[in-house]
């Protein structure tokens, strides 16, 4: 005890005597992901990749000369418990910035905790709703849901298609990108003839699509991730409809062509680039950035990389930088740099951001897909 | 024509599933009056350990079986460890500890398989067949003849067995079968056993279409107990009917009426049988005798 003790005092001593010059305290990045529950492959890659990075960062020397310290909550997809987790990261962990926020749901949740207490927080979540309209300290990564109808509209009418049957999850992501589907449709020269809904959970969609074939649709686009659009792939072979079928960019992940299996042949979806690193063109910005990623995480982690990991690479990437670029961890300051962000290239494409813009992203951010043998083939 | 041939088969595949857990239900709580909100594990547990003894080599016979054997056997150690020892509480509190198992189960389950969904091979291939212009899965045949085929053999072994007619008899009345010299110890531990192969068969069936993960089971105790309060809990006859009927209402709600409300069906079933008749379609009247 006594020798402890005397260890203890040393200890302090020397901290107290050395002062400020190792007085680098770490700087504390907050998180609270899904890393649990339904949206747990989502959240699990964002988990890794965040602690794999922080590890590479600090090892490289830190940030302004300070190591960063990552505090990570999982919040099972609640956003009671985000909320919960928010505030804690707030009033307790006294972080300087959050990268987080595996759901849309979650994020929301979670925003006005952030916007009050002045500390940026970058979204790793899809919907639009969390960058528009644009609060002062919210930032978010992947591609919105809106993109995703905007990208899936252009290649059907490319194909010199225009009705839809709509068939989505009625859970956040589904429902919110089927609200943007809706929403867009008509600028793009669509029309929606069937808007079928399923709940997450939900093992047939069979008399949903039975409604879509009687509609009239010329192409099918299902709204949701997870294996709901298994189950919508699987059924539209099953009944033999032979519409073709567009998925979101929420089964971006292999998992997706194993679940669906051969019904998966065919079907076409927007997606990050990081999907088809390889086959990207030499000249492409992304290429090495998405090539780097890939090969570190499936290196260490020792599982397929997906674009959800990806999302949380730039946040955390986007954060550091910023950091840097305002050489301080003021609140205020650190989100002045991240809006002033220009031509990062991130996984999820090339980021501009602006005090309009806090996501900085385009529509060639997404690139068609379709799958073919059991694989992913760039479109273009 | 071929719409309702289609929501037919449709209804009728998912309402085998309900049935077969709702005669889960209904044969723990006969031997018990306990309500065992595990019973979507058992489910779980048949496809979960199938698809990854199928993953790791095993054939698919095989993979199922073990599958059995390992829901067979958390429903033994379910009885052994929680409802045993609990003799004597009241059944509400052995519902609730029947809750915390299942959360058990499901949380034991993520750590040893994985968060991840995952689908197992059609046992004969994925070539729907044509049927009045729907098309049917060969799988779907499958749930509904190894559901029937449960359902037979079931009734066999209460109808036909000394060991069923314990079963029958402890339903009937607890007091009078111990007098007689029935343990009624290990007709409830059967009871257990029997509900968790029943419902790993369920699971192992169903994988192939509607794919499985470490949480299928919380909604499927659900729907399952909808469909075991429609037919009249405690009988078997009447789970297997409440469960198709469930099924084939659902089907036909997302079909013909709206599919944003088709998950509102089996809640709203329960508020109605409750509120109309509480005994279900096959239920007996439950009467106090002064």
């Amino acid at each position: 005890m006594n020798r402890r003790r005397l260890v203890l005092g040393i200890a302090s001593a020397i901290l107290l005597a050395t002062g400020p010059l190792s007085a680098a305290e770490p700087i504390k990045i907050g998180s609270f992901l899904s890393v649990t529950g339904p949206a747990s492959f989502l959240g699990d890659p964002e988990k890794r990749t965040l602690e794999l990075y922080v590890e590479k960062i600090n090892a490289a020397g830190g940030v302004l000369g300070r190591k960063i310290a990552l505090v990570i909550y999982d919040d099972g997809g609640d956003a009671n418990n985000a909320r919960t987790f928010a505030t804690r990261l707030v009033e307790s962990d006294k972080v300087v910035a959050v990268v987080g926020g595996t759901t849309t749901a979650t994020t929301m949740a979670a925003i006005p905790v952030f916007e009050d207490a002045q500390i940026p927080f970058i979204s790793l979540a899809g919907g639009i709703e969390i960058v528009e309209p644009v609060k002062p300290f919210t930032f978010k990564t992947p591609h919105t849901d809106k993109m995703a109808c905007e990208k899936i509209f252009e290649d059907v009418k490319k194909r010199g298609f225009s009705r839809v049957g709509m068939i989505s999850s009625t859970a956040g992501f589904g429902a919110s990108m089927r609200n943007q589907c809706l929403k867009v449709a008509p600028e793009r020269g669509i029309q929606i003839v069937a808007d079928e809904r399923y709940a997450p959970g939900d093992t047939d969609t069979t008399p949903q699509l039975n409604k879509i074939k009687a509609s009239g649709a010329e192409v099918i686009v299902n709204a949701d991730f997870g294996q709901g659009p298994a189950i919508v792939t699987r059924n539209v072979r099953q009944l033999g409809l032979e519409l073709p079928l567009y998925q979101s960019h929420g089964v971006a992940s292999k998992s997706f062509i194993d679940l669906a299996g051969p019904a998966a042949e065919g079907v076409r979806l927007p997606a990050a680039a990081m999907l088809v690193a390889e086959q990207l063109p030499e000249g492409d910005p992304q290429k090495k950035v998405v090539l780097d990623y890939k090969t570190t995480y499936e290196s260490t982690q020792k599982q397929p990389v997906s674009t959800f990991g990806g999302h949380a690479y730039d946040g955390l990437m986007l954060l550091v930088q910023a950091i840097q670029r305002a050489g301080t961890t003021d609140g205020v300051k650190v989100r002045d740099a991240l809006r002033a962000t220009k031509g990062f290239i991130g996984t999820g494409g090339v980021v501009n951001m602006s005090p309009t813009d806090h996501m900085g992203l385009d529509l060639s951010a997404f690139r068609m897909l379709e799958i073919r043998n059991g694989t992913w083939q760039l479109l273009y | 024509m071929a719409e309702l041939v289609q929501l037919l088969f449709a209804g009728l595949t998912t309402g085998a599933v309900y049935a077969l857990v709702a005669l889960g239900f209904t044969l723990i709580f006969q031997a018990s009056e306990v309500v065992n909100f595990a019973q979507g594990e058992f489910v779980m547990l048949g496809g979960m350990v199938t698809v990854f003894a199928f993953k790791a080599g095993l054939p698919l016979p095989l993979a199922a079986a073990l599958a059995i054997a390992v829901a067979v056997t958390t429903g033994l150690l379910l009885h052994r460890l929680a409802i045993e020892p609990a003799k004597g509480a009241t059944v509400v509190t052995l519902i609730i500890v029947t809750i915390g198992a299942s959360i058990l189960i499901r949380g034991i389950a993520q750590i040893v398989f994985d968060k991840q969904f995952h689908a197992l091979p059609a046992f004969t291939g994925d070539e729907p067949l044509r049927l009045l212009g729907a098309a049917i899965l060969p799988q779907s045949l499958w749930v509904l003849g190894g559901a029937a085929a449960i359902v037979f053999g079931l009734w066999l072994f209460m109808e036909r067995t000394l060991l069923g007619k314990a079963v029958r008899a402890t339903a009937a009345n607890r007091l009078a079968a111990e007098l007689v010299g029935i343990d009624t110890r290990i007709v409830l531990a059967l009871a257990f056993a029997v509900s968790a192969a029943i419902g790993a068969v369920g699971g192992i069936l169903v994988t192939p279409i509607t794919l499985t993960s470490y949480a299928v089971g919380t909604i499927l105790a659900l729907k399952g107990f909808a469909a075991a309060m429609l037919g009249g809990i405690g009988n078997p006859v009447g789970a297997v009917l409440g469960g198709l009927v469930l099924g084939l209402l659902e089907a036909f709600a997302a079909g013909r009426i709206s599919s944003t409300y088709k998950d509102g069906v089996a809640f709203l079933v329960i508020l109605l049988v409750l509120l109309v008749m509480p005994q279900g379609l096959l239920g007996r009247r439950a009467v106090e005798r002064v």
